[in-house]
């Protein structure tokens, strides 16, 4: 420290520090100021007692108070669990349609099953459920299953040819590339197309007609209007899950794909999927 | 010990200059001349109690300010069946703020910004005017300092009462007279952080809540922490509170200017300060009206002497106008030696007693033969109040207070606001129409029930459906809104096939309350597939 030295002005000793002439007063701090500041650090270290603090080699003190932000998580997700007890409980002693008719409970629904959607679903459906080619959007009002929420629990719980469920929804279209012909499978196609105001290119629809009518109206109907207890599809609309016109038509007569979903009711248990069905419904296209 | 105790030099046994006049022994606790060495421990100060306009004016002041505060919460406010009835509600749970007829949400907030600048060019306009009035009538700490300093007062007396019970060794009297001034001032506390949690609920309920140990924990936390800050400030710390802690006077010390009215010694017609004016006349030296009793110095809260100038401690509660006032009274001098002047005034009355600087003051040419002031002594004079710059902060002020007023007169009370779905963002139908997914909000803004007609405007051929309303698909909805609530529907717009123009189609949504004609529009836009321009139609 350099020699002492008093301002003039203000006869108050000054730090010995210099920055060009300029000197810095050394001033009291007032005493409350300096007991705070001694009471903080008296905190500080009783803080790094009682909750983990310092590092060691291979672990850190652990504090008294034995907290840890894993067991206050879980604490968190118990009392949270706790407080949606009561709709929990309702939804699962409730049936699917009537958890529509009560409002506050269908808005809890929803929001649980969104967010069991977004967890679960979204791999194959997107996450705006807007499905893809081979994975239907649950959005519209096309429904291979149907689209009421019962119907949609029953396909969820359940899934769609799932060998490990004997409930599951199982439908198979034959594959057609091995009993018609080329021409006959391009002619069919052509009349499939010409049904949804497709353009026809190739085929003619005509002769497709009957080939329909020999082969088809068994599951898909005699308007091609489709049959849900089956999972065929409507060929009259324009939604078309494996892809629109001829060419995808034709790929799917020829050597037909089937799409697989999963049974969901053993994964995530009833209440959830109670849920799912309830948001499902409410996107738009639930009936 | 404390500088009463401590030694000082011996003076002269005062003498006083009237027989009325008390000359009191007493130092600044506070003053640059005596500097305190590091950590030293806050020495007492004993304000005695001032009489005058300014402490009755001030006692007003207490008066209404704590009024307000205390009985504010419980003031009643009939709002019909839907809404709470206490006038002033800060309802943090359902994020409402109620005022008399004012009923503001959160998104509102805006008028309380609005209110913090209002606020802020009302510091600035007092502050430029008048000085730190606000620091000396009106701040929360200079009015609870005075609320204690009374029951200070009333268990131990005043000023040289206190003075000796502090010194005095411990008794039963000393000993319940600090407990009792403790319990006392520890029960304004508690009270202080009482009323401040009235605002957060229904006050009647609450206060039975209270009593019943059935109030939130929040609530006992909350009176706990101001009443130990009510009794800390305004019983141990006090000036040290506005001298250390306090931002205000450094800010405050930037607005003022030379035209600014503070509280002001004017030693242009004090000095030199004298203790026997009759024996200075007869030895033929000058005197100025300051017959040095310290009364200006006993009065002051902050433990200053004013007669060292304009500094940082004052807090410009001009209590010792008042105290000085008294004494020229009972002298038959003018009043005013200690009064609001500016420094503008001040400086040219300064040059005057001492004739621009060149010797020391004195106070016999600043008054002709009869003892009059001359002529050239600026006094005090209100309209130094009306300049440039009080004018304009006063018109900011006003423009910014008539800005929320027009904002709060024509605001509206039903709001309806749109959120697009973004993904997906349109669903194609089975009939090949395109549909698009709105989160539809409305706002009902009064505590009163009604039925909201949302319809859809433009957009030919597009129908709506809402989730949880049975009603088939329409361009026109009644939704129910309940009393000061939001409703929240999700809404669905098909347009078919034969009706889509382009990608982007322009469409308003409508929300109308068709008894008050009330209505609030929202502009949205209906998405469909790029190449629908293409599409043919069959």
């Amino acid at each position: 420290m350099a020699d002492k030295h008093v301002d003039e002005l203000s006869g108050v000793e000054t730090t010995g520090h210099v920055w060009d002439g300029i000197r810095e007063l050394n001033n009291p701090l007032p005493r409350w100021w300096v007991w705070t500041f001694y009471a903080c650090i008296l905190w500080a270290i009783g803080y790094t007692i009682v909750y983990p603090a310092w590092p060691l080699l291979t672990t850190n003190t652990k504090g008294i108070w034995n907290v840890t932000n894993r067991a206050v998580l879980k604490d968190e997700l118990t009392a949270a669990n706790a407080s949606q007890k009561v709709f929990v409980d309702k939804i699962a002693a409730t049936p699917v349609a009537d958890i529509l008719k009560d409002k506050s409970l269908s808005e809890f629904a929803t929001a649980a099953g969104a967010a069991a959607f977004k967890v679960n679903c979204t791999p194959c459906h997107g996450s705006g459920a807007q499905g893809g080619i081979g994975y239907p959007n649950l959005n519209d009002n096309d429904w291979l299953w149907g689209g009421s929420a019962d119907q949609i629990y029953t396909t969820i719980s359940h899934g769609i040819r799932d060998p490990q469920d004997p409930d599951t929804r199982v439908s198979e279209m034959p594959v057609f590339g091995e009993m018609l012909k080329p021409e006959e499978i391009q002619n069919v196609a052509a009349y499939v197309a010409d049904l949804s105001k497709q353009p026809v290119t190739s085929g003619n629809p005509a002769a497709g007609k009957e080939i329909f009518a020999n082969n088809c109206v068994a599951c898909h109907g005699d308007q091609a209007q489709g049959n849900r207890d089956l999972g065929a599809p409507n060929l009259s609309d324009a939604i078309w899950l494996k892809g629109s016109g001829e060419a995808a038509i034709i790929a799917q007569v020829t050597k037909p794909k089937h799409g697989v979903m999963p049974a969901w009711k053993v994964r995530l248990g009833d209440t959830t999927v109670k849920e799912l069905a309830v948001f499902v419904h409410s996107l738009g296209g639930g009936e | 010990m404390n500088i009463y105790t401590a030694d000082q030099p011996k003076k002269e046994a005062p003498s006083a200059p009237s027989d009325d006049v008390v000359r009191h022994d007493a130092e600044p606790v506070n003053s640059a001349k005596i500097r305190k060495p590091l950590y030293e421990a806050r020495k007492k100060i004993f304000p005695k109690r001032a009489e005058g306009r300014f402490r009755q004016f001030k006692w007003i002041v207490m008066l209404v300010t704590l009024g307000i505060y205390y009985l504010g919460p419980w003031i009643r406010w009939d709002r019909g069946p839907f809404a709470p009835n206490q006038a002033i509600l800060i309802d943090l749970a359902h994020r409402r703020f109620y005022f008399f007829f004012i009923e503001i949400w959160p998104q509102e907030f805006f008028f309380v910004a609005g209110l913090l600048v209002m606020a802020g060019f009302g510091l600035f306009l007092i502050t430029s005017a008048v000085g730190r009035a606000w620091c000396g009538y009106t701040c929360p700490q200079t009015v609870w300092v005075d609320l204690f300093l009374v029951v200070e007062r009333f268990i131990e007396g005043d000023r040289n009462a206190r003075m000796k019970l502090d010194k005095a060794p411990w008794s039963f009297e000393k000993v319940w007279k600090r407990v009792s001034k403790h319990a006392i001032w520890l029960a304004i506390g508690v009270s202080t952080g009482g009323a401040w949690i009235f605002y957060f609920a229904d006050a009647p309920q609450l206060l039975l809540d209270l009593w019943t140990f059935q109030a939130p924990a929040v609530a006992y936390m909350t009176i706990g922490i101001l009443t130990a800050t009510t009794y800390i400030f305004g019983g141990l710390m006090r000036e040290q509170v506005c001298t250390y802690m306090c931002p205000w006077p450094r800010i405050q010390g930037a607005m003022l200017d030379e035209n600014s009215l503070t509280v002001t010694y004017n030693d242009w017609r004090g000095e030199p300060r004298t203790h026997g004016t009759k024996k200075a006349a007869a030895e033929g030296k000058v005197a100025g009206d300051c017959v040095d009793c310290n009364a200006c110095v006993v009065v002051c809260p902050m433990g200053i002497d004013i007669r060292d100038g304009q500094q940082l401690e004052c807090i410009t509660c001009a209590l010792c106008i008042d105290a000085c006032d008294g004494v020229m009274e009972k002298l038959g001098r003018d009043k005013g030696l200690i009064s609001y002047a500016t420094l503008a005034d001040y400086n040219g009355n300064m040059a005057l007693a001492t004739g621009n600087g060149s010797h020391a003051i004195n106070p016999n040419i600043v008054r002709d033969a009869d003892g009059h002031f001359h002529d050239k002594v600026k006094h005090f004079n209100w309209k130094i109040i009306f300049r440039a710059r009080t004018l304009l902060y006063m018109g900011v002020w006003a423009a910014v207070g008539v800005g929320l007023l027009v904002a709060l007169l024509s605001r509206d009370r039903l709001e309806v606001n749109v959120l697009h779905d973004r993904n997906p963002q349109f669903v194609l139908e089975s009939d090949g129409s395109i549909r698009n997914g709105f989160t539809v909000r409305i706002l009902n803004m009064i505590p009163e029930p009604r039925v909201i007609s949302l319809s859809l405007e433009g957009l030919e051929g597009a129908t709506m459906k809402i989730n949880g309303m049975d009603q088939p698909d329409s361009r026109s909805f009644d939704v129910p809104a309940d009393p000061d609530k939001a409703v929240t529907l999700k809404v669905y717009v098909t347009v078919p096939r034969d009706q889509l123009h382009d990608d982007e189609q322009h469409f308003r949504f409508v929300a109308e309350d068709k008894s008050s004609n009330e209505h609030d529009v929202y502009k949205a836009v209906f998405n469909a597939p790029a190449d629908v321009k293409n599409r043919e139609h069959h």
